[in-house]
């Protein structure tokens, strides 16, 4: 015993201090593609997830456009012959209270990047709901895991916030093991068919008011998996989401970034928009 | 060219014709059955003189094809340690009206979930199946409707039906009473459900369902072009990214004949043994949770998210994927990456080492893990269990020495010392983990010391060549998967399966809760650590 408390000690603190300090991930590692407006941007097939499209606009112009919450974050739009178009940013706090705000689009020979916002009702919405989660639940959360189908990368993640490193419960934020006792859930994977009733089911145990936060590519938007008949595509096609978390996984403190948007203390990540 | 004697042994106990080839890897051998009838009596030759293990089942829709058929082939491998990296197929051809064949699960029970599996998603009835209950598909599926026949139309949602409750085996009796738990676990975990039968805190029975997480993977990947299918493999499973990643690789450079670069083989086998060790430790420590010895749970927590840091430096993401690719490897190792991984490596076997002095030293630990959850040696080679289980249970199997990949499948391998201890309780799984971790990290080095330069990726031009077979077999943290691909004339993914350890050893943690306490279970479940989303698919 003593031996084990010693050696406790000789390890001393190894916790984060973010959101407090920023985080910065190492070189590599593969935050939000950046789009460069410009001829060369990659046709949508590219992307594996779907999470690319192109339109052109009246004057025929060409506009690509990136959906975060599908992206998966492999690099491989960034890779040659479209390294010069896109390139892996290091951005990983983009969690966002609208789908919309997570599409990006830029114009392929155009430097602007046209407004792809919510409508204002839809800002006027989430922000009631931010103060009224934060007016019942104070600034302490407890939450529920809710496995939807998720390939096991998210979980893992989350099991990682209540490692020594990123110890949520220092921010007010606990996983608890009833529905019963949580302000909200966090789902991971794109609802399976055999998921269904179970999903609908614990989430609506979870007393009102709740917020229901989708981690990850397939939460979010059904990712790689996308709909099929065994998958329903997404957290929102079965319950109202409140916060996207995008990421494939997204890493933890993407994590702490998105369930810190959910109670708004942390403002979400909102597009580029022209002035 | 396989033995003779075999496909002789074949012929012998067939009434119909016996058709035997080369393939798919020129060590394979494939034999086609004449009659579905005869599939028994050379299962019987395979698993009895021959030691063969059932290594996966594979059914595909050919009704396309000019024969009109369904197809089965069911792989079996060598079972003798230092036996040639071989696989044999006993091919069968299914009426797609009145699909029947026999059930091979009394004989084989590896076969059981397979056959069940194909049962669900292609219609294909195993006569004689002593459990045919539904396994993939759940709440009212429609009758009739086979979600991998070609014919159905996968990417529409079938919408959830009221359905009665999971058909399980009910005990009657005094005393007797059932404990469902699941699928949504109080905890983070993967979905699952346990329907415990017991008498007090002994357990009499546990039925588990599973397929919760069952995606449509399969059908997903089926029509993409291999190139863009790799990313779904990859995302199967989050700790096997690696090494599913990795399977699909090898099977698709197989069906493109092409070999990654030396350099690049060398990195694969790195990653692989990365995320062993990630693995490894993270799952010590969540044993040490199990036994309510937190400081083990946390020291296994923090040595596991150093280590994934570490994953984020090299491969920009903490589960090593975008790492691997068709042909190679997408990023180098530079030597200040090398620094980063030997001065983590280093620190990480210390931690380690001090960790299982701590759990060794602990009786209250040992007491839970000694005798709890015993899965008998029989049991673990009846199930064909693979892995960390397996090897727990005195079964000399390691696929990265009996289906070399990555830098094993290199001319000079490095020797690899496959750990088996013989208790097969919890504390033999967790010993076999901190001694493969060891192992892992000495690989490592010995990878890194034959590291020279050289290119990363071989190009794998589109599209790849038509009606082609590609088999490969890795060994994940979990343990031994086979992944079976094939392309269609137009060289896209025409069917693709993954067995993973999970699959077979899922039924062995059944058999091992049986003996012991309900309390207990959550400890057994641990010991064998499975994924969920890789049975699933």
């Amino acid at each position: 015993m003593l031996r084990v408390i010693m050696n406790a000690l000789r390890t001393g603190v190894v916790t984060t201090r973010y959101p407090a300090e920023l985080s910065v991930p190492p070189d590599r590692f593969r935050g939000a593609p950046v789009l460069r407006p410009g001829s060369s941007l990659p046709p949508p097939a590219v992307c594996p997830a779907g999470a690319l499209s192109e339109r052109h606009d009246a004057g025929r112009r060409r506009h690509v456009a990136l959906d975060l919450a599908r992206c998966v974050f492999c690099g491989r739009c960034a890779e040659d012959p479209w390294s010069g178009a896109v390139a892996m940013g290091r951005d990983f706090e983009l969690a966002a209270r609208c789908r919309d705000d997570l599409r990006i689009e830029v114009a392929a020979d155009d430097v602007t990047v046209p407004a792809a916002g919510p409508a204002p009702d839809a800002d006027v919405e989430a922000a009631r709901a931010s103060s009224e989660i934060h007016r019942v639940l104070g600034r302490s959360l407890h939450l529920r895991h809710l496995d939807a189908g998720s390939c096991n990368a998210c979980d893992w993640e989350l099991t990682a916030l209540l490692n020594p490193v990123y110890d949520v419960r220092r921010l007010g934020i606990d996983f608890v093991a009833s529905p019963r006792h949580a302000d909200g859930v966090v789902v991971t994977g794109p609802v399976t068919r055999n998921l269904e009733t179970a999903v609908r089911r614990t989430v609506e145990a979870i007393p009102d008011p709740r917020v229901v936060i989708a981690v990850g590519a397939c939460a979010a938007s059904g990712g790689i998996v996308g709909e099929g008949y065994a998958s329903a595509g997404g957290v929102d096609r079965v319950l109202p989401v409140d916060v996207y978390i995008p990421g494939c996984p997204p890493r933890p403190e993407a994590i702490i970034f998105g369930i810190l948007v959910a109670v708004g203390r942390l403002d979400a990540r909102r597009p580029p928009r022209e002035g | 060219m396989a033995d003779l004697t075999l496909i002789d042994a074949l012929r012998a106990v067939a009434n119909g014709s016996v058709d035997a080839d080369v393939g798919p890897r020129p060590s394979d051998v494939t034999v086609h059955l004449g009659r579905t009838g005869d599939l028994p009596a050379a299962v019987a030759v395979l698993i009895g003189p021959h030691s063969m293990a059932l290594a996966t089942v594979v059914a595909t829709d050919e009704t396309a094809m000019p024969d009109g058929d369904l197809k089965v082939r069911y792989v079996f491998e060598s079972t003798v340690p230092g036996a040639p990296d071989q696989f044999v197929t006993l091919l069968i051809s299914v009426d797609a009206v009145h699909p029947e064949v026999p059930s091979l699960t009394t004989m084989v029970p590896a076969a059981n979930w397979h056959e069940r599996e194909m049962q669900d998603l292609f219609g294909i009835v195993p006569v004689g199946h002593p459990d045919p209950r539904p396994l993939v598909v759940h709440d009212g599926w429609p009758q009739g409707v086979f979600p991998l026949r070609k014919a159905f139309d996968g990417s529409r949602r079938v919408p959830v039906e009221p359905a009665e409750e999971f058909p399980h085996l009910i005990a009657e009796g005094e005393g007797v009473f059932e404990i469902p738990v699941g699928p949504i676990h109080a905890g983070i975990i993967e979905p699952g459900h346990f329907r415990f039968t017991s008498v007090g805190e002994t357990v009499l029975h546990l039925d588990a369902r599973l397929f919760y997480t069952h995606r449509g993977l399969e059908k997903r990947m089926e029509g993409l072009s291999p190139l863009d299918a790799f990313y779904v493999a990859e995302r199967i499973c989050g700790v096997c990214s690696v090494a599913h990643g990795l399977g699909y690789c090898e099977a698709l450079e197989q069906i493109a004949s092409v070999d990654a670069p030396p350099r690049a083989r060398l990195i694969r086998s790195i990653a692989l043994e990365l995320e062993r060790l990630y693995n490894h430790i993270g799952d010590v420590g969540n044993v040490c949770a199990g036994a309510s010895f937190h400081y083990g749970s946390a020291t296994g927590m923090r040595l596991k998210e150093r280590l994934q840091q570490m994953n984020e430096r090299l491969a920009g993401n903490r589960f090593l994927r975008g790492l691997v690719v068709p042909g190679g490897v997408r990023l180098d190792l530079s030597d200040d990456l090398l620094a980063v991984l030997a001065a983590t490596l280093k620190d990480t076997l210390a931690g380690l080492n001090g960790l299982m002095r701590h759990i060794e030293t602990n009786p209250s630990v040992v007491d839970r893990l000694d005798d709890t959850g015993v899965l008998q040696h029989q049991v673990a080679v009846d199930l064909a269990v693979a892995g960390v289980a397996a090897r727990a249970s005195g079964v000399d199997r390691d696929a990265r020495r009996d289906h070399p990949h990555g830098a094993f499948a290199s001319p000079e391998p490095p020797a690899l010392h496959v750990v088996t201890v013989s208790e097969g309780d919890a504390m033999a799984r967790m010993t076999v983990r901190a001694l493969e971790a060891r192992e892992s990290i000495r690989l490592v080095g010995e990878f890194v010391r034959r590291l020279k330069p050289g290119p990363l990726q071989v190009a794998l031009a589109e599209p790849l060549p038509g009606g082609r077979i590609g088999i490969a077999t890795i060994e994940s943290a979990r343990g031994e998967a086979v992944h079976w691909l094939r392309t269609d004339a137009g060289g896209r993914v025409d069917r693709y399966h993954l067995r993973s350890p999970s699959y077979h050893n899922w039924p062995a943690v059944a058999l091992a809760a049986e003996s012991a306490i309900v309390p207990d279970f959550p400890l057994v479940n641990k010991s064998f650590e499975l994924c969920y989303s890789c049975t699933d698919r």
